[in-house]
């Protein structure tokens, strides 16, 4: 491992922070309890995966100056960020109808289906 | 010029390498936005550290040489989906919903199980020799024009390459799968999301208008104002 201010930046360093991308958001979804939150929390993990795809590939950063996946890399995280806001229009409005029918956005009160 | 510029501050700093420089900066803007993501319980400074962290990212993206998917991070992520994020807080903001906390316990267990995935992931990260080899830091052609023509089925990348026997396909069929997806989700959300009048009142509903509701309100008004005092 190199570092980083006297070498050049490697896929691994950009795996390291989609890493710590993924797991902040993948802590944000099973903790936070506002239902807006759990929504910054999914963000957070498609961002993640959206670091590794570019990572892999851009022709910067690869080793042998041939990347893993090419224009591959590029095209899928268009698509992830299409799918993502997709994905936070649907789950805002499943939210704002919670919230107009329960008054509150907290997930813990989300009970109704226990019967 | 530019370049000349870049060449005195390289004279200036010989031990600085500019692209590990503003690596660093952007992963460190990226990371510790989105720690603060996790640590914040107010609603509103989460979502401007989730801004924080997606432009960052955005120019991870463009150090990476991906110039087309940081711009477009940078508009339908940061311009288009945290608008959202933000429109949605603002219309659940109650003074008691803003700032939930969690119960410490539960911030323990969640600190030891990331604490082990992100061992598990950067140990996965640093496993493959070839990831780890510097990059050449050749500068590449960009790569907006070859992502176009690959939305809509040609592949201007692959057709110079010998190696392929037949080049390989484009993403036309995805592009549209996805335009159609995008257009499905958008009537959903709406659907869900519209106003919704209820014909039959609830019994709730009739209690409260007998009672504090001024008679020719609207019915939906009403009923927030019951289910909120009922909490």
């Amino acid at each position: 491992m190199t570092f980083a201010l006297f070498g050049v930046v490697s896929v691994s360093h950009y795996l390291v922070v989609g890493a710590i991308l993924f797991t902040c958001g993948v802590v944000c979804m099973a903790l936070k309890r506002n239902a807006v939150g759990v929504l910054m929390g999914i963000e957070l993990v498609l961002n993640g995966a959206n670091v590794n795809f570019v990572a892999f590939g851009s022709e910067y950063l690869a080793g042998d100056g041939r990347s893993v996946l090419g224009l591959d890399g590029e095209v899928m995280a268009l698509f992830v960020i299409l799918l993502a806001a997709a994905e936070a229009a649907v789950a805002l409005a499943i939210t704002l109808n919670f919230y107009n029918n329960h008054a509150t956005v907290d997930v813990d009160r989300a009970d109704d289906l226990h019967g | 010029m530019n370049h000349e510029a870049l060449s005195v501050l390289a004279s200036l700093f010989p031990f600085l390498d500019w692209h590990g420089f503003f690596f660093l900066l952007f992963a460190g803007v990226a990371c510790v936005a989105a720690v603060m993501v996790v640590l914040s319980d107010n609603v509103v400074r989460m979502a401007l550290h989730l801004v924080l962290s997606l432009g960052a990212t955005a120019g991870l993206f463009f150090l990476a040489g991906a110039e087309f998917v940081g711009a477009m991070q940078l508009m339908i992520y940061v311009g288009g989906t945290l608008v959202l994020l933000v429109f949605g807080v603002m219309l659940t903001a109650q003074t008691q919903l803003v700032a939930l906390r969690t119960p410490a316990g539960d911030r323990v267990i969640a600190g030891i199980l990331a604490a082990a995935l992100l061992a598990v992931l950067v140990q996965a990260a640093f496993s493959i020799d070839s990831w780890q080899k510097a990059g050449q830091g050749v500068a590449t052609a960009p790569t907006a024009t070859p992502l176009g023509m690959a939305l809509v089925g040609v592949r201007v990348d692959q057709v110079a390459d010998e190696n392929l026997v037949r080049p390989k396909s484009g993403y036309l069929l995805p592009f549209e799968i996805v335009s159609v997806h995008l257009l499905v989700v958008l009537v959903g959300a709406a659907y869900l999301a519209r106003a919704k009048r209820r014909r039959v009142p609830r019994p709730v509903d009739l209690v409260a208008s007998a009672d504090s509701v001024k008679p020719g309100s609207p019915v939906a008004a009403s009923s927030t104002l019951v289910a909120g005092g009922s909490e």
